[in-house]
């Protein structure tokens, strides 16, 4: 660089000088942001975990730091999974959320292929209408189905339970099985029309395997949502052998006028590791399953 | 030539799968499409459309549902100062707590943004460790803070030599304690929109814009926002919609109180239709969160329309 060009420009290094500064700058504020907000972020979870830690006798201190753990137990824990009870709600939530799935994931992924690929009569007003459904809450639609499901004789009962969840997976789950499926190239499909594949045959050969990003998204979101799901069980279950973990934990463990906070814990903790774990693991389809309802299909 | 070769297989081929002519293939088609939507169609018709349906029909029975009276379960919920404080709760409730979540969220993706792309993972991780708690568990961790006599927030603001709050016991308290438990749970969330939406801004942008000497507020102001804005408005509506109809949060913290003054309406229909009994009735009160959530829903498919069409 020749020197009349650099007394030309004084001004773009100083500026450039201060865009560093600045930047370093907004790098700094980043930084305390974060850590701030996972610092807000993470104490609910972390003080549930302390507290799960503690014997009753620290819990019931006034007088010490609750943010610290002075000897570390783990019989609240040994407590909680010896109660039959809360291992009958562990059993519920597994054999409820399971079943859901498998019902969700073939509901959505022939009616998303089939809204995909096959346009037919009232097929866009089908996908539309699905798009609603997933915008219907719950808690909208509780009291009727109250009736319904007792009308079924299904009140107390997880195959109740079972019945009307698909109410929160199937539109969701749907909805982004159409996205990732549209977006297959139509080439591929009629290669496999060409070489005689049948519409069962292209399914499972092209669009399952070649779409399973997005069907691993749904299971985990499908999954997500039987497991949380808090307004139906609390609306039709009110014999503890039958609940799932959510409202059994919040309804049944807190009992009684001395409650056992540490058990407590222990047992929300214990009951809310499975979506964690799932998460931990399967993070980037989570966070593409979460971003999909808007930013696909 | 080749390209009517390649037709005339591909039309073979649509014939052999089903009998001799293309029509007959096309109705086939069509059959099997239907057949394969039906379960999704029972599911959505049987346990979505038909209890909406029924709903309205149930909110005009009387207590015991043996028989008609109008509208008249609207009209008493109207007069009782308990359910106007309800519509007033459940709107302060959503509308603060989303604007409050929109902006955290779109705070955090922002810093996320801008720190190296190694790292985000990493916080991305950790940011959005509430969103994946089942909400009625972790609200149970910060019934447990808030608790009165050995709250750990209390424990806190002592130490900065504040008096601690009430944070259940009073009504103000207890409404403030809502958001803030609904705010932690679910801007995570926005933060996770947000951030996908500012990885697809494109980097041409902010530096023709840079070139034109705009500040860091000018470019968020005429790049950012402008590019996110369809992103924006569809989170955020769909946020008013699960946050209006929120329930586990209030369920656990307060279950309406103190004195029925942080009812919403989810938990005010669950106490009036199932916990009292009165089934008709509290049909009538989840119903009134349907004229809002059809104008929000009709916004939110108008938001996603008009994105594909700018996409394709």
């Amino acid at each position: 660089m020749s020197a009349a060009t650099s007394r030309d420009v004084p001004g773009i290094y100083h500026k450039a000088g201060s865009l560093r500064a600045e930047r370093r700058w907004a790098l700094w504020t980043a930084y305390a942001s974060l850590i701030f907000a996972a610092i807000v972020m993470l104490a609910p979870p972390f003080y549930m975990l302390l507290t799960s830690l503690k014997t009753s006798a620290e819990i019931a201190d006034l007088g010490a730091n609750p943010w610290i753990v002075r000897d570390p137990t783990l019989e609240n824990y040994a407590a909680i999974i010896g109660n039959p009870m809360f291992r009958g709600f562990m059993y519920n939530s597994v054999k409820i959320t399971v079943l859901v799935v498998i019902i969700t994931m073939v509901i959505s992924v022939l009616a998303a292929f089939a809204l995909a690929r096959m346009r037919f009569w009232g097929s866009q007003m089908l996908a539309t209408g699905v798009f609603l459904t997933y915008l219907v809450p719950d808690t909208l639609l509780f009291i009727p189905l109250y009736q319904i499901v007792g009308s079924l004789g299904l009140l107390n009962s997880t195959w109740g339970l079972v019945l009307v969840y698909p109410t929160l997976t199937v539109p969701f789950c749907t909805w982004i099985m159409i996205g990732y499926f549209a977006s297959i190239p139509k080439e591929l499909d009629e290669a496999a029309l060409i070489d005689g594949a049948t519409w069962p045959q292209m399914l499972l050969k092209i669009f399952i395997p070649v779409a399973l990003p997005g069907i691993i998204a749904a299971t985990i979101f499908a999954f997500t949502v039987s497991w949380a799901a808090f307004v139906y069980p609390t609306a039709f279950i009110t014999r503890p052998d039958e609940m799932p973990l959510t409202i059994g934990v919040v309804s049944q463990l807190i009992r009684g006028d001395t409650f056992a906070w540490g058990q407590l814990m222990a047992g929300a903790l214990l009951a809310a590791l499975p979506p964690v774990v799932v998460y931990a693991f399967l993070m980037d389809y989570y966070i593409a399953g979460l971003t999909a309802g808007a930013t696909k299909g | 030539m080749a390209l009517d070769a390649t037709e005339g297989r591909l039309a073979a081929a649509y014939a052999r799968g089903s009998g001799n002519t293309l029509q007959r293939f096309a109705r086939r088609r069509s059959t099997i499409a239907f057949i394969m939507t039906l379960p999704l169609i029972a599911v959505i018709g049987g346990l979505v459309a038909w209890p909406a349906f029924y709903a309205m029909y149930l909110a005009t029975l009387n207590r015991r549902m043996t028989s008609f009276i109008g509208l008249e379960n609207f009209a008493i919920l109207l007069d009782s100062e308990t359910f106007r404080m309800v519509i007033w709760q459940s709107c302060f409730f959503a509308i603060t707590a989303v604007l409050l979540k929109a902006l955290i969220g779109f705070w955090l993706a922002h810093m996320l943004h801008h720190i190296p792309t190694k790292g985000q993972r990493k916080w991305r991780g950790m940011l959005l460790v509430p969103w994946v708690i089942p909400p009625a568990l972790s609200t149970l961790g910060w019934w447990w803070m808030f608790e009165p006599s050995y709250s750990s927030i209390n424990w806190l603001i002592n130490v900065f030599g504040l008096p601690g709050v009430p944070w259940l016991g009073e009504p103000w308290w207890a409404r403030i304690s809502i958001i803030i438990v609904n705010v932690w749970y679910g801007a995570p969330f926005f933060m996770i929109m947000y951030l996908a939406a500012l990885k697809s801004v494109p980097e041409q942008l902010y530096e023709a814009a840079a070139i034109d000497g705009a500040t860091s507020w000018q470019r968020l102001r005429y790049v950012t926002l402008p590019m996110m804005r369809n992103i924006i408005s569809i989170t955020v509506l769909f946020s008013l919609i699960v946050t209006f109809a929120n329930y586990d949060i209030v369920r656990v913290l307060t279950n309406g109180g103190p004195r029925d003054l942080t009812h919403v309406f989810a938990s005010y229909a669950f106490q009036v239709g199932v916990l009292s009994g009165n089934i008709p009735r509290g049909a009538a009160v989840s119903l009134f969160m349907f004229p809002l959530l059809a104008v929000i829903a009709f916004f939110v498919l108008r938001g996603i329309n008009q994105r594909n069409k700018e996409e394709a």
